[in-house]
């Protein structure tokens, strides 16, 4: 448990996704990826985890995840194997409105 | 948040394709990268607290963009089309800072105190050729990304402050990433110092679509680029269509089979030049998108349905909606307050203001605009249809107060463009011993035709109140507009209180 700050990355423990927090919930909040906690960009992580089989969905680049509140929002920088997770509940894709290029 | 990370996923994901193009020179995703990485290590050892660019757009201008948010250090690209001493006051504000310039200015603008001076090809092979000598991009997202000096009336220019948080905000709120083909391409047109044309850079960047600069437009330049670098996607500013459109209809040969999307901005499109351009190019997706500096761009789009139910419709309401610019973005809220800041309904013109988290509303070294319900006031005038439709009237600064009335000069100008003879017009206040201003236009008329002030005052009369026909008309061949195609109004009313006088 830990208080997030908006701007820090993170990386998985168990796989190779890479996220941003772009928005965090003002309480602590548990992130995990793989079902393992997820740990600083440049971390080491300990050794002997792996991905749990009921977190393997998996990340995708250049998606936002959120947790239920919306208060929590992660961008997704690099794709891995694991799923993401906030307190042990599973984040869900932010789906957004495909918009014309107005630039 | 960081801008960096925008190109590091692009780098990550697909660093081989070519993100940027000037002529024949290239930079793939990859090359951007590592040129940003390098430029950042220079401006580090420097020691500057700015990354400036005073040019034309070149491959320096995302390399110099990048390389500040990498350096941790505002980007500040500045406006070349001022004269030599504004210049040095700015760069003199900017101190200590990294300057990357056209060769012809280095040697007048290394004498400043403080300030590194690179020309554009020094910095390009330096950077391109050095890589991975920067420590870490900052991750704070209240850090200042970009600062964009705007144009005041008096005084010394101000500079709009926009953060790593809004743009980013901007940037993943309305694109999607690599989402573009591998063919796509984006004429850039906009100069560096616009806030459009660093939107164009980011969201092509984080879109994967290859950027494809023009540095002086011409509409001959534009077309013959379009056609040889299959473009896809452009943005242009009202005069730029215009041109582009008076050229097109001129060689009586279109041509551009591969432009998918056109989306304008910047300032008010006038309804017969969208109406030529859709019957021109019929395939093609437009979007008007309207946006601040203070705003990160983009806040309202009328999208390409938008554009063709409003162009197929009889109802004169619907068909309206060619000369509104569309509805809000996702996560935006926009509305219309009275002077006491009362909130108005559907159809009531007032001042436009808008809260969301690409709202920046601030200027350097000043108290924050925004209010403390974080909505910004625009200073812009508009209106809201039923349907969240917004139409926007014009700077509130440019009202007219006519024994006590007020008159937006936009809805008099519309009124005006209807006319079949007027080519394009402005409506000004002008000084009024009797009504404390009075009503002016400033005509310009279609090549073959012609109209009296008697004729056109007449005409407003019909269709709008009597206190809105122009006391005051005058027939000029053109209208002074600057590059980014907004109307100097200010010029108007020097030229006419000058000739009152």
């Amino acid at each position: 448990m830990a208080k997030l700050k908006a701007g820090t990355r993170m990386r998985s423990a168990v796989g190779t996704t890479e996220v941003v927090l772009v928005a965090v919930p003002e309480k602590d909040l548990e992130l995990t990826c793989g079902g393992a906690p997820m740990i600083g960009i440049s971390e080491e992580p300990p050794a002997g985890l792996s991905i749990s089989a009921d977190a393997s969905g998996g990340t995708q680049i250049g998606k936002r995840y959120v947790d239920a509140s919306g208060a929590l929002e992660v961008l997704c920088t690099k794709p891995g194997e694991g799923s993401l997770a906030a307190d042990g509940a599973a984040l869900t894709l932010r789906t957004a409105k495909a918009l014309p290029s107005s630039d | 948040m960081n801008l960096m990370t925008l190109l590091e996923m692009a780098h990550s994901a697909f660093g081989d394709r070519v993100g940027v193009q000037n002529g024949s020179d290239t930079l793939t995703y990859s090359e951007l990268f590592g040129a940003a990485g390098g430029a950042a290590g220079e401006v580090q050892a420097s020691g500057a607290q700015y990354v400036g660019v005073l040019d034309v757009s070149s491959l320096a201008v995302p390399v110099a963009l990048f390389s500040s948010a990498w350096a941790g250090v505002p980007y500040v690209p500045l406006n070349y089309r001022q004269t030599a001493s504004e210049l040095e006051a700015l760069v003199a504000r900017l101190a200590p800072s990294y300057l990357v310039t056209d060769s012809d200015r280095v040697d007048a603008l290394q004498k400043l105190p403080d300030t590194t001076v690179v020309s554009r090809e020094d910095f390009l092979s330096k950077t391109r050729t050095r890589s991975g000598e920067a420590s870490n991009w900052p991750m704070d997202p209240d850090a200042i990304a970009i600062l964009l000096f705007t144009s005041g009336t008096t005084g010394a220019p101000k500079a709009a402050v926009l953060r790593h948080k809004h743009m980013t905000s901007y940037i993943l709120g309305s694109v999607e990433f690599g989402a573009a083909a591998e063919e796509d391409a984006a004429l850039v047109c906009v100069p560096p110092y616009h806030v459009a044309g660093i939107a164009a850079i980011l969201s092509s960047v984080y879109a994967g679509r290859r950027v494809v600069q023009l540095p002086d437009f011409s509409a001959a330049k534009w077309i013959e680029l379009a056609r040889a670098e299959r473009i896809t996607n452009a943005f242009v500013v009202p005069t730029m269509l215009t041109r582009i459109v008076d050229a097109l209809e001129g060689s009586g040969r279109v041509d551009l089979p591969h432009l998918r999307a056109l989306s304008y901005g910047g300032g008010k499109m006038p309804l017969s030049v969208i109406e030529r351009a859709m019957k021109l190019f019929p395939e093609t997706a437009f979007t008007n998108a309207y946006g601040l500096t203070e705003t990160s761009s983009t806040i309202t789009l009328l999208g390409p349905e938008d554009h063709r139910a409003a162009a197929a419709s009889q109802d004169p309401a619907v068909r309206q909606r060619l000369t509104s610019v569309g509805r809000s973005l996702p996560g935006l809220e926009i509305e219309i307050r009275d002077p006491e800041g009362k909130k108005l309904g559907a159809n009531q013109s007032g001042e436009i203001y808008v809260r969301g988290e690409q709202v920046s509303g601030e200027y350097l070294g000043r108290e924050t605009l925004v209010e403390s319900d974080g909505f910004f006031p625009t200073r812009d005038g508009g209106a809201i249809d039923a349907e969240g439709y917004l139409f926007v009237e014009g700077r509130i600064d440019d009202i007219i107060v006519r024994g006590g009335e007020n008159l937006s000069p936009g809805e008099i100008e519309e009124v005006l463009l209807e006319h079949e003879a007027v080519a394009d017009c402005a409506v000004i206040g002008v000084p009024s011993e009797q009504w404390g201003e009075a009503v002016a236009a400033v005509i310009v008329l279609h090549e073959k035709r012609t109209a009296g002030a008697d004729e056109l005052r007449a005409w407003v009369q019909e269709r709008l109140r009597s206190s809105r026909a122009p006391e005051r008309i005058e027939f000029w061949r053109e209208l002074p507009y600057n590059e980014t195609g907004k109307l100097l109004r200010r010029e108007l009313r020097a030229a006419l209180a000058g000739e009152a006088s």
